[in-house]
């Protein structure tokens, strides 16, 4: 069995289901981003995820109601980079959203968020919770 | 930071010079609501310069194709110029840059417009 590598780093936050929650995610990861040793360019590009993240999770899964919450959870380990959005929606089907890049995908408006998040992250997971959908995003320290 | 934007007339060409983040929320609309004035103003040839926007989520994305889309609808002709290598990254990566009209810079883009 392998052992998992322990977080150096590790934060928790319970939010509110608004746009300031968006920024309130994206600026924590830019910190871990950072504090992970990222360089500037791939510290702004994995913030910008984290915000398509929190984005999905405040209009998308809890849309927007007050009395449902997005947690996030941010870590650095040895290894990797770690952070998990998770809504309290009615869940989701990552594999419906259609293909953005597809002739009649690339002049739609929207559905370029989870298509972006798996670009530029290493890895993007997608776990049903009851209710809710948490997404786990992680960039190698490599 | 949200965005800023500032409208100039070059040569018969209405120039949007934005600045700032063009992302979910206020960012977005601003160009929305920018391209929208400038298309009721009976602008139909149209850049965006956007050397001085520091960060595009995939909201500012949206938006933009949404400004392409209907500045064309309207018969008109939307271009882009001063993309920064971030900017033009994620232009490549969503394949956007097989859409837009991107011009290296503003005379070039002018220019492109007679």
């Amino acid at each position: 069995m392998t052992a998992l590598a322990q977080p150096e780093l590790h934060e928790a936050l319970t939010l509110p289901s608004t746009l300031a929650t968006v920024e309130a995610i994206e600026a924590k990861t830019e910190e871990f981003a950072k504090q992970a040793g990222f360089d500037e360019d791939t510290v702004s590009q994995i913030a910008m995820i984290s915000r398509e993240a929190a984005a999905n999770a405040v209009l998308h899964g809890n849309r927007k109601d007050p009395n449902k919450h997005v947690r996030a959870n941010f870590s650095v380990t040895s290894d990797n980079l770690s952070i998990s959005v998770a809504d309290e929606g009615s869940g989701f089907d990552p594999s419906a959203v259609p293909d953005p890049l597809s002739p009649e995908g690339l002049l739609k408006p929207s559905g370029r968020g989870i298509f972006l998040m798996r670009a530029i992250m290493d890895e993007v997971h997608f776990r049903e919770l009851s209710p809710g959908t948490e997404i786990t995003l992680v960039k190698h320290r490599n | 930071m949200s965005m800023n934007v500032k409208l100039r007339h070059v040569s018969g060409v209405t120039v949007l010079d934005l600045s700032g983040k063009i992302t979910l929320g206020e960012g977005s609309i601003g160009l929305r609501d920018a391209v929208r004035d400038a298309l009721a103003a009976g602008s139909r040839k149209i850049l965006l310069n956007i050397g001085d926007v520091t960060y595009i989520d995939s909201a500012g994305l949206g938006e933009l194709v949404a400004a392409y889309t209907s500045v064309k609808n309207a018969g008109g002709d939307l271009k882009l110029t001063n993309l920064s290598k971030k900017v033009k990254d994620l232009l490549v990566i969503t394949k956007l840059l097989t859409v837009f009209d991107v011009k290296e810079d503003e005379k070039d883009a002018i220019a492109a417009f007679q």
